[in-house]
């Protein structure tokens, strides 16, 4: 009974902050007669930069996927973990790395020029996409190895029993794999790229770089523009949706705990060894690179350190904190209450955590704005929302992560525990609680994460001496001082990893049962 | 109080006295800035005032206006510096100002009338190269280049708006293709100016929307000669610094006094050498050497308010729509 | 006639040695506890395991490196068949990976169904067979391969009993009838004796030379005996 009203509670407020938000900027909006041409450009950027950005992500992956699938060697362990690394990476800070890297003043640029050639320019179409990639091609990467991982290995026996060929082979065991992960890991990615902000904020160079995302922020800082604000966040919560209703239709992949760590078969052939190879020489230097170059620089300068520091860090801290302890919160009701009802109920509860992934922290932002506006100042409300945001933020892989592992231990111990005539807090203190230990501490350390990197509402709300972390990265990169703003970054991604491994293994240790 | 200053006495313990009156001023980052004339405007301010003088940076000058905007009523400000002409009429329909009387032996161009705003100093748009570049002449020659330019966000920043005027001023209709042929050589657009010109300094770019008087900068403070401004045969738009007390102040008196601090010869002198700009009235001891020379009246360019505020809306849509393609 | 010629393959830290030859036509049970290296010995001789030291030998000739290129077809306890696949391409894939049949094999493939009495699902899917339909259409690419030598992993044992026995009897026949060397892996006692003539004990990483299946079980070694426990048959 309490479940269920906590749950609903739950549910409730997820629906307020999410369609509620959503209806006040629709009413508030003034139609899409106020949107001009390069609002529509917003628009068609922002889909045309998804979609690419995508099937990018994707192509690449499919070659470094099969590579891992199927080679050993030193380091692989370390790689497949690094993987994992840039989905809770600050935006801002893995926008710096790319910089040093792909920028005018980076690496590359800088080898071109030595060699006669023209320096690369990243800002625009060319930097928004290349970031998107460096972001989600790790993540499109994993999914593809577990996918890969999870084919029952006397398949490919058989397949090789029989002497396919390379075509053969492909159609036979990667071709209806691949059929039935990439639809979804596309999605997936297309999703995560339609709400790109800081991206865009950072390398989009004007004009013909804005998301729709961007675009909403613009209109409401630089024109004080609500209306068209609202506007613009009805398009984004339209595009969203119909995207999200796309992906409950086609299931987004699961990202459960199976061991990466062995190596499928074994291809010995030298071709494909050299081929594996340079695939994952690119994945790996892609990755590394740009996150070395930033760490580097940092390290070197971090006695240069403003002072501001320490009070930014207290505040993202805090809100990293307060936005965790929401986030779970959520995510355990929503998977206490849902847990046992019926498929329906289940889908609800996945569909409302499909809504927080497609919900735009700027759109929400606007809402909330909206709402506040003509009786307090907004601004001063700019930690508590911005803690909201984040948590409503992560609650989607969170109950990715906590809904499998409540349903899985009601349905292996219920019986058990009716049989043993087993208490409530009995079953609540050494049943349910050691089995969802490790992922809680994992959505714990997620949410931490990920609220740490975030600068999406706090850009829309903070005044100047409101500081996070990745808001004065932002400010020092404003400044044109590479060297503290280099510094920062390695601060603020000292302090995300270091909660997220808190948090973690925190739900390791003493964790009862696998 | 707010919340977050609250939050932040929580951790920082606060060192602000209850007595001592609090002046707010919003102010663009640069003035700000370590190298900016701030520290020097506080401390001067602060030895008479017998107050606490807190400046705060909101971005670049036209993001200010927007966060007034924002904050409405309910702003923590007492005064505004760093708006210019451009914003002053779409400032003085927001009701937020107050009006002011303040009178001084203004050195601006063209002289100085306005019932909010009172200037604090001025300057004409430049694009700034170093001397080793062969730099184009007017707005043609250089979309016809492939030199790579730093722009600023005319909706976030008054150089962005400076440079959106400056080319609509001297083209008329034809600013849209200005933009079109432009926007190739444009390495990136940035919130402010602070951004682009260190863009600029880090090889990011070969030319940088500054002032003519950027180059001297370098000539006074650092002894650097490799800095110079392209003359543009079009002319070269002006930039008028104002500052404005907010209707809404509890310092009434405060702000009134900082107003009259500002048109002052202690400030006045504070701004060449820190801001970089010409002051609104000439200080007792000239303009440092170095520093150039103003330009002629046919080679300056400038809108009323009322016609920056007419122009505005359209040549935004135009630059947008021009470098979105 | 197959010869493992002082063979020794590891995997991990597991190590298994054999060295011993099998008649041609004989059927032959791999029994053993887990872990003992019967899947390891039917994957050396399948190709899937390199050898470290001896080699596997075919009528005298070394096998092959490569799996599909050796003279034998494979069937495991599970995901012998592709789900994406109908029962009839299934089945072609044993002559054709590629599925692109002419008239005659496909009219093969027909017949080596028709043969297991799946004549009728042609067209389905895996996801529609029985237990024991999936088994009968792996036999049927058995079947059509005609490859001299068949390993089978613990082939039915997800069946039920009478399923089972029926799946065994009719290998049986058709590897009787074909002539085909088969060495099938299980857990079964009852199952080794009715389907096989000999017998090979796989314990501690070694494998016994094959031995008449009937003496074997009723004098058993003392390593057998441990196996068995006091389920001799």
């Amino acid at each position: 009974m309490l479940r269920s009203v906590v749950g609903g509670a739950a549910l409730i407020a997820l629906l307020i902050f999410s369609l509620g938000t959503a209806l006040v900027v629709g009413l508030q909006g003034r139609g899409l007669g106020v949107l001009n041409s390069a609002d529509w450009s917003a628009i068609k950027f922002t889909l045309w930069q998804a979609s690419l950005s995508a099937s990018l992500s994707i192509a690449m992956a499919i070659p470094v996927a099969r590579a891992l699938a199927r080679q050993s060697f030193p380091g692989r362990q370390a790689l497949i973990t690094l993987l994992g690394a840039p989905f809770i990476l600050p935006v801002i800070v893995g926008v710096l790395g790319l910089l040093a890297v792909f920028g005018r003043a980076g690496w590359i640029s800088a080898a071109l020029d030595w060699a006669g050639f023209a320096k690369l320019s990243v800002y625009g179409a060319p930097g928004v996409i290349l970031a998107h990639v460096f972001f989600n091609l790790p993540l499109v990467t994993r999914l593809l190895l577990q996918a890969w991982m999870a084919i029952p290995a006397e398949r490919f026996r058989v397949a090789e029993s029989l002497s396919a060929a390379p075509w053969a082979y492909f159609r036979l065991i990667e071709g209806p794999m691949l059929r039935s992960t990439v639809p979804g890991a596309f999605l997936l990615v297309f999703l995560l790229c339609l709400t790109s902000f800081v991206v865009a904020l950072a390398v989009g160079g004007g004009p013909r770089g804005t998301t729709i995302e961007l675009a909403i922020y613009q209109a409401f800082r630089l024109d004080f523009d609500l209306g068209k604000a609202a506007s613009l966040a009805l398009v984004q919560f339209l595009i969203c949706g119909t995207v999200s209703l796309l992906a409950f239709l086609v299931p987004l992949p699961q990202t459960n705990g199976l061991g990466l760590d062995r190596v499928l078969q074994r291809l010995d052939g030298w071709r494909h060894r050299l081929w594996d190879g340079f695939w994952i020489s690119i994945a790996a230097a892609f990755l590394v690179l740009p996150l070395g170059a930033v760490l580097f620089r940092g390290l070197r300068h971090l006695l240069e350190l403003p002072p501001q520091i320490l009070a930014a860090s207290v505040t993202s801290l805090t809100i990293a904190i307060i936005s965790t302890a929401l986030c779970l919160a959520m995510a355990l009701s929503l998977s206490l209450a849902f847990a046992r009802r019926g498929a329906l109920a289940r889908s609800l509860a996945e569909a409302t955590g499909i809504l927080g992934l497609a919900s735009s922290p700027l759109v929400v932002g606007t809402g909330l704005f909206v709402l506040i506006f003509p009786y307090a100042q907004p601004m001063a409300f700019a930690l508590p929302i911005t803690a909201s945001v984040n948590a409503m933020m992560a609650l989607p892989f969170a109950l990715r992560v906590l809904m499998p592992a409540v349903q899985e231990t009601y349905g292996d111990y219920l019986h058990l525990r009716m049989s043993l005539g087993m208490g409530r807090w009995i079953w609540a203190k050494r049943i349910l609680g050691p089995r969802l230990r490790r992922p809680i501490g994992f959505s714990a350390g997620l949410a931490a994460a990920l609220s740490m990197g975030d600068l999406g509402v706090i850009a829309l709300f903070a005044d100047p001496d409101l500081q996070t972390l990745p808001l004065m990265l932002y400010r020092l990169m404003g400044a044109y001082r590479m060297d503290q703003a280099a510094a920062t970054a390695v601060v603020l991604v000292v302090q995300s990893l270091f909660l997220f491994w808190m948090f973690d293994r925190g739900g390791r240790r003493h964790a009862a049962f696998g | 109080m707010k919340v977050t200053s609250l939050f932040a006495g929580l951790f920082l313990a606060s060192a602000a006295v209850a007595e001592t009156p609090v002046l707010t001023v919003y102010t663009y980052d640069s003035f700000v800035s370590d190298w900016g004339p701030g520290p020097a405007v506080e401390s001067a301010f602060e030895a008479k005032c017998g107050c606490d003088l807190q400046m705060i940076g909101a971005g670049d000058g036209a993001a200010l206006l927007s966060r007034l905007r924002l904050e409405g009523s309910r702003t923590e400000a007492d005064i505004v510096l760093g708006l210019d002409t451009n914003l002053t009429a779409a400032a003085a329909e927001t009701d937020l100002f107050s009006p002011i009387s303040l009178s001084a032996n203004y050195a601006v161009p063209g002289g100085w009338s306005d019932t909010y705003f009172a200037p604090f100093d001025w300057g004409y748009f430049a694009f700034v190269h170093n001397t080793d570049l062969t730099a184009p002449t007017n707005f043609r020659a250089l979309a016809a280049s492939d030199l790579k330019i730093v722009i600023q966000d005319p909706r976030s920043s008054t150089p962005g708006l400076g440079l959106l005027l400056w080319i609509k001023t001297a083209y008329g209709d034809e600013a849209a293709d200005i933009w079109a042929d432009l926007s190739d050589n444009i390495v990136t657009v940035t919130a402010g100016w602070s951004e682009a010109y260190g863009m600029f300094l880090e090889g990011e770019a070969d030319l940088v929307l500054s002032y003519t008087t950027s180059p001297a900068y370098h000539l006074i403070a650092e002894e650097d000669s490799s800095k110079t401004f392209a003359l543009f045969d079009e002319g070269h738009y002006m930039q008028i610094e104002v500052a404005g007390k907010l209707a809404t102040t509890d310092q009434n008196a405060l702000a009134d006094q900082f107003l009259k601090f500002m048109v002052s010869d202690d400030f006045q002198s504070i701004i060449p050498t820190t801001n970089w700009m010409f002051p609104a009235v000439t200080p007792k001891n000239g303009l440092p050497d170095g520093f150039p020379q103003a330009l002629s009246a046919e080679q300056s360019l400038i809108l009323s308010p009322e016609q920056a505020a007419a122009q505005r809306s359209a040549a935004l849509d135009e630059w947008q729509s021009a470098l979105s393609q | 006639m197959l010869h493992l010629d002082r063979l020794a393959v590891q995997q991990g830290g597991f190590s298994l040695r054999a060295d011993f030859k099998i008649a041609a036509g004989d059927r032959v049970a791999v029994i053993g506890p887990s872990g003992g290296g019967k899947s390891s010995l039917l994957n050396a001789i399948a190709g899937f395991l390199a050898p470290r030291v001896g080699q596997v030998l075919w009528n005298g000739q070394p096998m092959p490196d490569h799996p599909g290129e050796r003279p034998l077809s494979i069937l495991f306890q599970d995901h012998n068949l592709f789900p994406h696949l109908t029962v009839l391409d299934n089945v072609a894939i044993g002559l054709r990976p590629d599925m692109r049949l002419s008239v005659s094999q496909k009219a093969q493939a027909l017949a080596a169904l028709d043969q297991v009495g799946l004549s009728d699902k042609a067209t389905a899917y895996p996801r529609d067979l029985s237990g024991g339909q999936q088994g009968r259409a792996g036999l049927a690419r058995v079947l059509l391969r005609q490859r001299p030598l068949l390993l089978l992993d613990e082939p039915f044992a997800a069946l039920g009993p009478a399923l089972k026995d029926e799946m065994l009897e009719i290998t049986r026949q058709i590897v009787q009838q074909a002539g085909v060397t088969t060495l099938m892996v299980t857990h079964d006692p009852q199952d080794a004796m009715s389907f096989a003539e000999y017998a090979i004990l796989v314990a501690d990483g070694h494998a016994d030379a094959p031995a008449p299946i009937g003496p074997l079980f009723h004098e058993p070694p003392v390593a057998l005996q441990a196996y068995l426990g006091r389920r001799a048959p």
